[in-house]
């Protein structure tokens, strides 16, 4: 569990930006320089998890968070100053520049696709099973001969890598490596994500993922309807992304409290429901 | 050589101010830890819509001083009441975790709410405390840093008999410590769960009003509330001796560090050093000064 994950994107970002905009290298070499950047820094905050877990392990990770916003941000070399963006041109394929919308989304969908297959084979794996233990208990892993502090600090690298690798994916799609895409707010928008979609599971966090994507959207055209019966124009547009911040509140809460399995749980229900179905028991 | 030294007593002195106003959030934290052991990441929440209330009644409603303060008091207790009532008494029993994310979901619920409430922008909060330092020798006091730090003391003081000696606070500290073993004692722990909230709720408020006095208040008031975890995990997760020390080391340490290196850097040494100082505690002494060790079985 770790609040730090917006700033391994930042990590990520900004490798990505400053490799392709000072030395020019192309998109598959940015991709996995700025997930490696990530994983590298991800490590270096995991080292306190050898001693701490849970609540202090999160804690850790906040401040994580914190110190890796404010490096970015006052070191120039990285960032371009307090507060700077920085542009990055459009990846290409070949001689194909990827510049519409619809282009992007292949090229991500690409990637989401082999993270998600990567994950659920890793977890079949010597090293996910390994992951596995640990979570269950630790010391017991430790005394059945798993070298906990190898695999801790590999389980950090690997998220932190896919954090990374984010982070450049949406710098490329964004077109600018920026700052604000990376505070504390991102990583509760995915602490939020995994909560309402599922603690755990792979399927949970893409549930999660569309559904806290889908969300604003979803207010941004209601309160445009019929926020206009309540308050002047402008404050509606300032109220939008405030209702963001409660209803996603509201949401992790009601998730936590009603079904802590989230969304993946509520699909297997209603999976095991129709398979049976008009002859339920 | 002497200019030296007083530049470091003033940064000294500052930093001992301050960090006792750290302290006076951080005991809020800590209160709720011990009584119940649930961590409130929404501490610094709770410290803005104390502010705002109190601003609201002053500015706003043209309250008196006296009535904004008690209206601010009640209002955050009812809301700690309710809030264990609502929220958290449906936690019970679940993992440290699910507490942990709940109280960051509220977090930026009370985050969005600072905008419907009453007025938006960033508000004073007049306090009749003059403007002028104290000077004395070398040191400037402010004294609206020397009334929080004064708060923050009496606070320590009162909290500590109350643990030590009431009732009602042995009641606490045995709920803290085994919650089945004092239900058979007939103790009624969700009660005391609920008084835990609304003690957390009195000292942010007062926090709130000290704090939006001194920043003013709007909705980043509650960055406050990051400070609390290296000011509480330096000092111990359940002990209140540790919030007021760990609050001075905070408070020293970021103020000394940003005399001493914001020249340097472009300044924002202050909501970095901390943090720096919070790591280096997890790796040596995770369970910080004054923390009860736990001890873990297979």
């Amino acid at each position: 569990m770790s609040i730090g994950h917006g700033a391994f994107m930042s990590v990520g970002a900004y490798t990505a930006a400053n490799l392709a905009n000072r030395l020019g290298a192309p998109w598959p070499v940015t991709l996995l320089a700025g997930g490696l950047m990530a994983a590298l820094i991800g490590a270096i905050v995991g080292i306190p998890s050898l001693r701490i877990k849970g609540l202090y392990l999160a804690i850790a990770t906040l401040a994580g968070q914190l110190i890796i916003e404010w490096t970015i941000n006052h070191v120039t070399f990285i960032s371009g100053g307090v507060q700077a963006s920085i542009e990055v041109a459009r990846p290409r394929l070949g001689s194909y520049v990827l510049s519409s919308q619809r282009d992007m989304y292949y090229f991500l969908l690409f990637f989401v696709v082999v993270a998600i297959v990567g994950t659920l084979n890793l977890m079949r794996t010597r090293v996910g099973r390994a992951f596995i233990a640990i979570r269950d208990q630790d010391i017991a892993a430790e005394i059945i001969g798993i070298n906990i502090f190898r695999y801790k600090l590999l389980a950090f690298a690997i998220s932190s890598f896919y954090a990374g690798v984010t982070g450049v994916l949406y710098t490329y799609f964004l077109g600018i490596a920026n700052y604000e895409q990376f505070q504390i707010g991102v990583s509760i928008d995915y602490l939020a994500m995994i909560i309402i979609g599922g603690l755990g599971s792979v399927l949970g966090s893409i549930f999660g993922a569309i559904f806290v994507t889908l969300l604003p959207i979803v207010i941004r055209y209601a309160m445009e309807a019929f926020g206009g019966v309540f308050f002047e124009p402008q404050t509606v547009l300032n109220l939008i992304p405030n209702l963001r911040l409660m209803l996603f509140g509201a949401l992790i809460i009601f998730f936590l409290i009603v079904e802590p399995e989230g969304l993946n749980r509520l699909w297997r229900n209603i999976r095991s429901y129709f398979r049976v179905w008009p002859f339920a028991y | 050589m002497s200019e030296f030294f007083g530049f470091f007593i003033l940064l000294m002195s500052n930093g001992i101010l301050i960090g006792l106003m750290y302290s006076l959030i951080a005991l809020g934290f800590v209160l709720v830890y011990k009584a119940t052991d649930a961590v409130n990441f929404a501490q610094g929440e709770f410290v803005m819509i104390a502010g705002f209330m109190a601003a609201g009644g002053l500015m706003v409603w043209g309250a008196p001083l006296w009535v904004a303060v008690l209206v601010a008091l009640a209002a955050m207790v009812a809301f700690g009441f309710g809030l264990e009532r609502v929220m958290l008494r449906r936690l019970i029993g679940r993992p440290v975790i699910a507490v942990v994310m709940a109280t960051i979901g509220l977090a930026s619920i009370l985050r969005g709410l600072g905008p419907f409430t009453i007025f938006s922008g960033t508000k004073p909060l007049p306090l009749p405390i003059p403007d002028e330092p104290f000077i004395l020798g070398p040191l400037f006091i402010p004294p609206i840093q020397l009334v929080g730090g004064l708060v923050s003391l009496g606070f320590l003081v009162a909290f500590g008999w109350f643990f030590l000696k009431s009732r009602k606070g042995i009641a606490m500290r045995a709920v803290a410590d085994n919650q089945q073993v004092a239900m058979a004692m007939g103790i009624d722990v969700e009660r005391y769960f609920g008084l835990a909230w609304a003690m957390t709720g009195i000292v942010s408020a007062l926090g709130g009003i000290l704090w939006g006095n001194l920043l003013g208040v709007d909705v980043n008031l509650a960055l406050v509330g990051f400070k609390v975890f290296p000011v509480v995990i330096l000092g111990g997760l359940d002990s209140i001796p540790g919030a007021i020390v760990g609050g001075l080391i905070v408070g020293i340490v970021e103020n000394v560090a940003a005399g001493y290196i914001d020249p340097y850097v472009g300044g924002g040494t202050k909501d970095f050093a901390p943090y720096v100082l919070m790591i280096m505690a997890l790796m040596i002494r995770p369970y910080g000064i004054f923390g009860k060790r736990i001890i873990e079985r297979v």
